[in-house]
């Protein structure tokens, strides 16, 4: 096979466009962005139930990312759930009154974790605990109280 | 019934010998690899006729999955009023599966049967056994480059395949649809995992790759050095490849995508 300048460039053209689609899917289509490694430090808080929570739902605080959920656990003693999450060590300054809360993101969007600080002047420093916690909503149970309010109220 | 069980018996011996002497073949063609470095222009050959015609087949097939992937994802979707997750489902799709099966059948079938039809030919035309009289290794200076070119293109075909069919999902997705921009990349964005799948993706066309070029040079090697073998040889590479990369994805996507 005899080869020419022209075959030459193709090919390279081919190989690079291929990489560069690796690269749009890598930076463009995936969250490879989001990891770019910012120093974290890691907070855990307990839940009585945490729901749909799953390892790297994200955390926030006032709407915003701040970390994300690194690990659940199940503390068989006390019957709770422990979840263990990175923040990003830039907001490094919610006070130990914090309230954690899973909530929903929308009707049926997954669940994520809730900060909002508390008026404290102590800071939640690396590996601190969350005292304050407020579980993630069960649909099923929110439906059975209200059924039984409503049949409480009829009577 | 003696003669039926004879030929049964003769069909699996002959099978389990093909196998195994495919398994020769790429143990072979795997140390040959070792002679393309030194000879760059080979490779670079193989790499136009492999990779760069099938850039077109890739790039255009792609297009349309992922236009059509967009329209039908978003009748079902907008059902449960969740247009806004078009993206996700679209790129979710591509990188894990499409992406990687389509472009690898539409490999076999673009560059796999070339690549049969090719050294089928050589051997019926004695070209490989000449090379061998001047003490030239075919598999060497013929096959070994060209598995290495099946290698490196398939998952560079496969990332286009996907890039090109979320780019096309999008044209429909907010050009036709009216689904929000922003939406579409957010969600993607969001839920797409870099190392849980892309580069799964990119693992599962390497192996597409490894398994197809492999059948197709094979195939071509081993062929029956007449015009019919030959053919026969081209659909078999087809056959077997289209089968092996289904049964492959099957068995990586549940290895890969088991817990989550």
């Amino acid at each position: 096979m005899s080869h020419s300048p022209t075959q030459d460039t193709l090919v390279g053209l081919f190989v690079a466009l291929g990489i560069a689609s690796l690269f749009f899917l890598a930076f463009q289509a995936s969250n490879l962005s989001a990891y770019a490694e910012h120093d974290t430090y890691t907070l855990t808080a307990r839940f009585e139930n945490s729901g749909g929570l799953k390892v790297k739902s994200p955390v926030s605080a006032a709407g915003v990312k701040i970390g994300q959920v690194i690990a659940i656990t199940f503390d068989p003693k006390t019957y709770d759930s422990v979840v263990k999450m990175h923040i990003d060590s830039q907001y490094n300054t919610f006070p130990d009154d914090t309230t954690a809360s899973i909530f929903t993101a929308g009707l049926l969007g997954e669940q994520y974790v809730n900060l909002e600080a508390g008026g404290s002047e102590i800071i939640l420093k690396d590996q601190d605990k969350i005292e304050i916690t407020q579980s993630a909503i069960i649909l099923e149970k929110a439906i059975g109280q209200f059924l039984f309010k409503a049949a409480e109220e009829k009577k | 019934m003696i003669e039926q069980l004879q030929l049964l018996g003769n069909q699996t011996r002959g099978s389990f010998a093909k196998l195994g002497r495919g398994t020769l073949f790429l143990l072979q063609t795997l140390t040959g690899i070792g002679s393309v470095i030194p000879r760059p222009r080979l490779l670079l050959n193989q790499l136009y006729s492999v990779g760069v015609l099938s850039f077109l087949i890739i790039t255009i097939s792609g297009l349309f999955v992922g236009m059509v992937l967009s329209l039908q994802g978003y009748y079902t979707l907008s059902d449960f009023g969740a247009e806004a997750s078009l993206g996700l489902m679209v790129a979710t799709s591509l990188v894990r599966e499409l992406g990687p099966v389509v472009s690898a059948l539409l490999f076999a079938g673009r560059a796999g049967s070339a690549l049969t039809a090719e050294i089928g030919l050589m051997k019926a035309t004695e070209q490989l056994s000449g090379m061998e009289m001047m003490a030239v290794d075919p598999i060497q200076r013929i096959i070994a480059p060209r598995f290495l070119a099946g290698l490196i293109a398939m998952p560079l075909l496969a990332g286009l395949f996907s890039a090109i069919g979320i780019l096309g999902g999008q044209l429909v997705g907010s050009g036709l649809l009216g689904v929000d921009d922003g939406a579409y990349w957010a969600q993607m964005q969001a839920k797409i995992d870099f190392q849980g799948d892309i580069v799964n993706g990119i693992i599962k066309s390497l192996t597409f790759g490894f398994v197809t070029t492999w059948i197709a040079l094979f195939e071509g090697y081993d062929a029956t050095p007449t015009a019919e073998g030959v053919s026969r040889a081209t659909t078999r590479t087809v056959v077997n490849s289209a089968f092996s990369v289904l049964g492959l994805d099957f068995i990586l996507t549940a290895l890969m995508f088991g817990d989550d």
